[in-house]
């Protein structure tokens, strides 16, 4: 049985800085009633993408690994939200979602799940191999845990640099147990590095649930060693997202260093197609998404804020069932990619 | 429209399945990514969700029915606007895998492609000869001078690594490098391979182009994760989107008295991979026109030193341009008798044996490999049309190694000129002992070159 999902609590590291502690509603002044839609519409762009996607993967058009997204929406949606251009983004294999929010393009990021030459990275990288220079995406990496050095490296480059951006590294509560995590907090942390560490705890790496696997389940805290200030927040409220990504992009970008941001979430789907998800309750699951589903709370946001009415959310709706229309549409008759493709992109000028 | 949903398949390798359990029926509303029924195969049971909203016009496989086929129409929606009774005349025909959409189910045969040995790839051409003015110089400062003047040149180039700063380098490679370029370019790292190769790793994906340096090898094998699935694949997998211009380097192989963990050469584990250069310099002009090459080089590039070199003095090109061509051999003694490639401090001791076999009127040709990848077939596939016979010398172990690959190459693309097999020198196939006798009789010494050339040539 799942322990209820934590409102935001106080920080541990340092004092001074605090989490919010409540969402704040629509009538905040840091969003606006066109921000608040924006997000309904990222989140519910992310929801019908990844429906389709497993879809396509039912029908054989995906292959392989496909970890889908759905249920932690509000997590990147949120924290997109809190950064400018200039700033990086890298995660692990679960990145469909922050591709997405990234403004990658949906036809390309499908394009690739089906393995064809219109896809982001011509077909050859898949579902956890996808890359945009041009909205700094870094990845879309396979190895759990691997791509927070990388993100801690983006971190060096911007202050090497001098530009003020900052790196959001997402990683998963399975990662949060890599030694590797821990080698890059202690550098980052060393350094001053502007890297904000976001742990989406959905609960379960892979079938292991966060209880089995860390002996500290307070993952908020496993930067305690290396002094970087540490909050828990909500991640199925992007608003609480929202306020708590704010803080700590601020915090990092001020040079004060990194910070950890553990988003409490869940994946309503196994970790992968293939998982049957044996590990977990139906109840649990079900309790998530009739309880605490992140789309549903927005949507009542809007709807009890009176920033959107029912027809306007249909319309919403019915834009992004057209916009994945068209992905799942391109993604199906994109090329494959030509065999000559097989010997490019090895090495730059090879 | 209605909307028909299909027998969903779990695995990329599954083909058909028992569909257990009905949780909608007729006349139900259904929501996107509400369960509409359980699916079992003979590895799991699975519940299919909707990803269409609408309302249920038929079910066409009843609960309990075995052997339903992946992408075969299992029930009808009505959409929206639609009456059941409408979609549900709409039934398609039985499907079968046919009626999928294109490329569903197993990709399109595509004719094999063709695997036969691909053609010697043209080495890049031989540097010019070095007629200007010489300067003796150890293989240590050489690798400094390669290191300032490249930082000198670009400021994305940066070094970091354990005790490069402050200590001026665990085997004073680094010297003088913080006081000349700071601590914002000279780095000192905690000791976390890992970590810092992957932070490297990261900070070239931004455009910087890091020297991270490994106090030796043996401690890369922390980071090569790393190294190999971040630094070499990233550009392949991103569509050529992200160039990784970073150089790992550091002393590689046995040192002298170290014992197992800290003697090994790693030459056959980086020249395994693609998306890796891999250049291993013997002289001091060598270290300093490759690690030149190599910090300007686009791409992943270990540099594979050696301590016992470190103080070795050779003459090098003063010049602050000199750089060596990457991926080209060269003919260090030439000779008609008998081709011996070797690679790092091998080199010296075939020349050591090349001189000694002269003496027994074999007139050896010896080439320094260099770069091991990628690999200049072409020099020595060239020096056996003229010699006729083949050592290969390496220190690290002989299976899978780099001479394995080099007598691979030779009876594809040298069969016909050669009039001995191969013959491999390199270091015993066990962990490397501490005692000083036992270390000597395990890595090759000039005697066993001059064995093997000797054996080759019959004499």
């Amino acid at each position: 049985m799942a322990k209820p999902v934590a409102k935001a609590k106080e920080e541990t590291l340092p004092a001074k800085t605090k989490a919010a502690s409540k969402s704040p509603g629509p009538g905040d002044n840091s969003v606006s009633p066109h921000q608040l839609k924006a997000f309904y519409h990222d989140m519910l762009l992310i929801r019908r993408f990844e429906e389709r996607a497993g879809q396509l993967y039912g029908m054989g058009l995906i292959g392989g690994f496909c970890h889908l997204y759905i249920g932690q929406e509000a997590v990147v949606v949120g924290m997109q939200s809190t950064i400018r251009k200039g700033d990086t983004i890298v995660t692990s294999y679960r990145d469909h979602g922050h591709m997405l929010a990234a403004g990658m393009d949906p036809k390309g990021v499908m394009a690739e799940l089906t393995g064809r030459s219109g896809g982001y990275s011509k077909g050859k990288g898949g579902s956890m191999h996808m890359f945009s220079r041009e909205k700094n995406f870094f990845g879309g990496h396979g190895i759990v845990g691997a791509q927070v050095p990388i993100g801690t490296g983006l971190a060096f480059a911007h202050k090497y640099s001098g530009d003020k951006d900052v790196s959001l590294t997402y990683l998963g509560d399975g990662a949060a147990n890599q030694g590797q995590v821990y080698e890059s907090m202690n550098m980052a942390a060393l350094w001053k590095l502007p890297v904000i560490y976001i742990i989406e705890n959905n609960r379960y790496g892979m079938g292991t649930s966060v209880e089995r696997a860390s002996a500290v389940t307070e993952l908020h805290r496993h930067g305690e060693a290396f002094g970087i200030p540490g909050v828990e927040v909500d991640g199925m409220d992007v608003l609480a997202v929202r306020a708590a990504g704010e803080k700590a992009v601020e915090h990092a970008r001020s040079g004060a260093g990194p910070y950890l941001l553990e988003m409490q979430t869940y994946r309503y789907r196994g970790h992968s197609m293939s998982d049957p998800a044996k590990y977990r309750s139906k109840e649990e699951v079900d309790k998530y998404r009739s309880e605490r589903d992140p789309i549903d709370h927005l949507r009542k946001l809007l709807i009890d804020g009176k920033v959107a009415d029912e027809a306007a959310l249909k319309a919403v709706d019915t834009e992004v069932r057209k916009t994945i229309g068209d992905a799942a549409e391109y993604a199906q008759h994109s090329p494959e990619p030509d065999p000559s493709e097989l010997w490019t992109d090895v090495l730059v000028g090879a | 429209m209605s909307i028909p949903i299909l027998m969903p398949a779990l695995s990329p390798t599954m083909t058909e399945g028992k569909l257990t359990k009905w949780h909608v029926k007729v006349g139900d509303a259904v929501k996107s990514g509400q369960v509409i029924c359980e699916i079992e195969t003979d590895k799991a049971t699975m519940e299919v969700e909707a990803v269409d909203e609408g309302t249920v016009a038929q079910i066409l496989v009843p609960e309990g029915t075995e052997g339903v086929a992946v992408n075969a129409p299992i029930c009808v929606l009505a959409a929206e606007g639609e009456s059941v009774a409408d979609a549900a005349k709409a039934v398609p025909a039985t499907a079968t895998k046919a009626d999928a959409p294109d490329g569903a189910g197993s990709p399109k045969a595509e004719p094999a492609p063709k695997l036969a040995v691909p053609p010697i790839a043209s080495a890049p051409a031989a540097e010019p000869e070095w007629k200007g003015k010489t300067i003796r110089l150890t293989v240590r400062e050489a690798l400094r001078d390669a290191m300032a003047e490249e930082m000198r040149k670009n400021e994305k180039v940066f070094l970091m690594g354990e005790e490069v700063a402050q200590y001026q380098g665990a085997y004073k490679v680094s010297q003088g490098l913080l006081d000349e370029f700071g601590a914002k370019r000279v780095i000192d790292t905690p000791i976390t391979e890992h970590g810092f190769a992957g932070l490297g790793v990261g900070a070239a994906f931004a455009g910087l182009r890091p020297i991270v340096e490994f106090m030796t090898f043996n401690f890369a094998m922390q980071a090569i994760d790393q190294i190999i699935n971040s630094a070499s694949k990233t550009l392949y997998m991103s569509g050529g989107q992200m160039g990784c211009p970073i150089v790992f380097r550091g002393p590689n192989g046995a040192a002298s008295r170290v014992a197992a963990q800290h003697s090994q050469c790693y030459a056959s584990w980086y020249a395994h991979c693609p998306g890796l250069r891999v250049l291993a310099p013997w002289s001091a002009a060598d270290a300093k026109g490759l690690l030149k090459a190599a910090i300007r080089d686009p791409n992943p590039v270990i540099f594979l030193e050696n301590e016992i070199l470190y103080g070795q003095q050779f003459d090098v090109p003063d010049d602050s341009d000199f750089v060596l061509p990457i991926g080209k051999a060269k003919i260090e003694r030439p000779g008609k008798d008998v081709t011996i490639v070797a690679f790092s401090i091998m080199v010296g001791k075939a020349l050591q044996a090349a001189d000694e076999l002269a003496k027994n009127g074999i007139d050896a040709e010896v080439i320094n490999l260099r770069s091991l990848r990628p690999f200049d077939t072409e020099t020595i596939v060239n020096s056996i049309k003229k010699t006729n016979r083949l050592v290969s010398v390496e220190e690290g172990w002989p299976f899978a190694g780099i001479g394995s690959e080099l007598a691979a190459q030779m009876m594809e693309h040298a069969f016909d000129w050669l009039d001995a097999p191969v013959k491999r020198v390199a270091g015993l196939d066990i962990p490397l002992p501490y005692a000083a006798n036992l270390e000597r009789l395990a890595l090759p010494q000039p005697e066993n070159i001059v064995e093997a050339a000797r054996a080759v040539c019959n004499r």
